[in-house]
């Protein structure tokens, strides 16, 4: 059933594992933090299976060096453009993440989602 | 003459002028900028049975230590998270066994469009590092779109975080100093901190400027020397305080940067992509690869962008910490 390509991939079998590491950490955890954590977790495994889609073995950066312009030399220039989009991006939502449980921390004093859920309905609203 | 003057106070422009060197806040009055006021509970007396039986529902209900149904649930959603996840590793594993070898030439996203960025990029784009070719040539409006989304990720960040003193009362304000006064003086006085500061900062900022002026030619550009910059400031702010960091970057200076930075980003490249789809003459020149000023319009680009995330970087920082700049 499995395809012949899993014990030669290491690069996108991390990167899975890693991806479903930072969802556990996403479902289990009730600290907030630690939910922004596995969240960048989830953004790392993508960089690595970006990155590893991109690579080509036995050639080099995308640089070019000594005048050379042909396609062997270099590895694949798009998903290293792609990595760097996913990054700037995911330091934004971290940004707005960390912020946005700020502002919960100052109202309910806790960083317990299942806490926050309780003082937000006793609340009454 | 005098006429025109009052009707001048009132337009828009005069309005706009003023909010760009920071003397009125254009959009104060205009937006929600409130701080969170602390909630009175109003306590009718015809309801207030109601509210008291209500009231103990809840306690019981989400009493979690003896709310048997609460505990169950809790271990059955552990438990099916659990699965879920291993569920899911087992769909992903199987999904990559099927793709293509890893580090292969061959590989389907191995296409003519990397072969053409490869082949004829230093050619069009004057680059010598085809990834920042490709990132702020071909595909400047994703890049510019990038820069957008940290300027917006720092807009919300301010709306969440920013203190504003001018509509508290004396005492909340009296409060609200002393938290960031204490704030101000903690790290102030690290002797071990400042000495560090005092040669570190200097190089780590001219390596920023280095690896963003060497965007085209090595590895780097805008976004990595902006974060090492970035870093920089952050590092000074540590050791030395908000008092002499204010000297120079305060939200005026963030505010012009930025809307410079990417206004000047937007019209560029505009009018790069206007004379390219139109086969106009340019007065932008690839220039010879490989020297410091080349590849057009990338070097500013470069700049425009490292400028963006250096001041976004800061104002992050200074807004967790103190909710303002």
């Amino acid at each position: 059933m499995l395809g012949t390509s899993v014990f030669t991939n290491y690069e996108e079998v991390t990167a899975v594992i890693l991806f479903a590491i930072g969802f556990s950490t996403l479902l289990l955890h009730k600290n907030l933090i630690r939910k922004i954590i596995g969240m960048n977790i989830m953004d790392t495994a993508i960089y690595l299976f970006l990155a590893s889609k991109g690579y080509i073995s036995g050639r080099a950066a995308p640089i070019i060096t000594n005048g050379v312009m042909e396609t062997e030399a270099y590895i694949n220039p798009v998903p290293s453009g792609l990595v760097l989009t996913g990054i700037v991006v995911s330091v934004s939502v971290t940004a707005l993440m960390l912020s946005l449980t700020i502002r919960l921390y100052r109202r309910y004093h806790t960083l317990n989602l299942d806490e926050i859920a309780i003082l937000s309905r006793k609340g009454g609203k | 003459m005098s006429r025109q003057r009052k009707n001048y106070e009132e337009t828009k422009q005069y309005h706009f002028l003023q909010w760009l060197f920071g003397k009125e806040d254009y959009l104060n009055g205009h937006i929600e900028m409130k701080e969170e006021e602390e909630e009175e509970i109003i306590e009718d007396t015809a309801q207030f049975s109601d509210e008291v039986q209500r009231k103990r529902i809840y306690e019981r209900l989400y009493n979690l230590d003896k709310n048997r149904e609460m505990k169950f649930f809790n271990k059955i959603y552990a438990v099916v998270s659990v699965l879920f996840c291993l569920c899911f590793i087992g769909i992903m594993l199987l999904a990559v066994s099927y793709l293509p070898r890893f580090g292969e030439a061959s590989n389907p996203d191995n296409n003519e469009v990397s072969e053409r960025y490869i082949e004829k990029g230093q050619e069009e784009t004057g680059a010598v590092n085809i990834v920042t070719g490709m990132i702020l040539d071909y595909r400047a409006f994703d890049t510019f779109g990038e820069s957008n989304v940290l300027f917006i990720a720092a807009c919300c960040v301010t709306i969440l975080l920013r203190t504003d003193y001018s509509k508290k009362s004396k005492e909340q304000k009296k409060i609200l100093r002393a938290q960031n006064e204490d704030r101000n003086y903690e790290p102030k006085n690290d002797v071990i901190l400042q000495k560090v500061a005092f040669f570190l900062v200097p190089l780590i900022l001219i390596f920023g400027i280095y690896v963003i002026l060497n965007g085209h030619l090595s590895p780097g550009g805008g976004f990595s020397g902006g974060a090492i910059m970035g870093a920089g400031l952050i590092l000074y702010l540590n050791a030395y305080g908000f008092a002499k960091t204010e000297r120079f970057f305060t939200s005026k200076t963030y505010k012009v940067i930025t809307v410079g930075a990417l206004s000047f980003y937007c019209l560029a490249k505009s009018y790069s992509f206007f004379t390219g789809a139109n086969h106009l003459h340019s007065i932008i020149s690839a220039g010879t690869p490989g020297k410091i000023i080349s590849a057009g319009l990338i070097l500013p680009l470069n700049i425009c962008v490292g400028l963006v995330v250096t001041c976004t970087m800061y104002s992050f920082y200074a807004l967790f910490r103190k909710g303002g700049y």
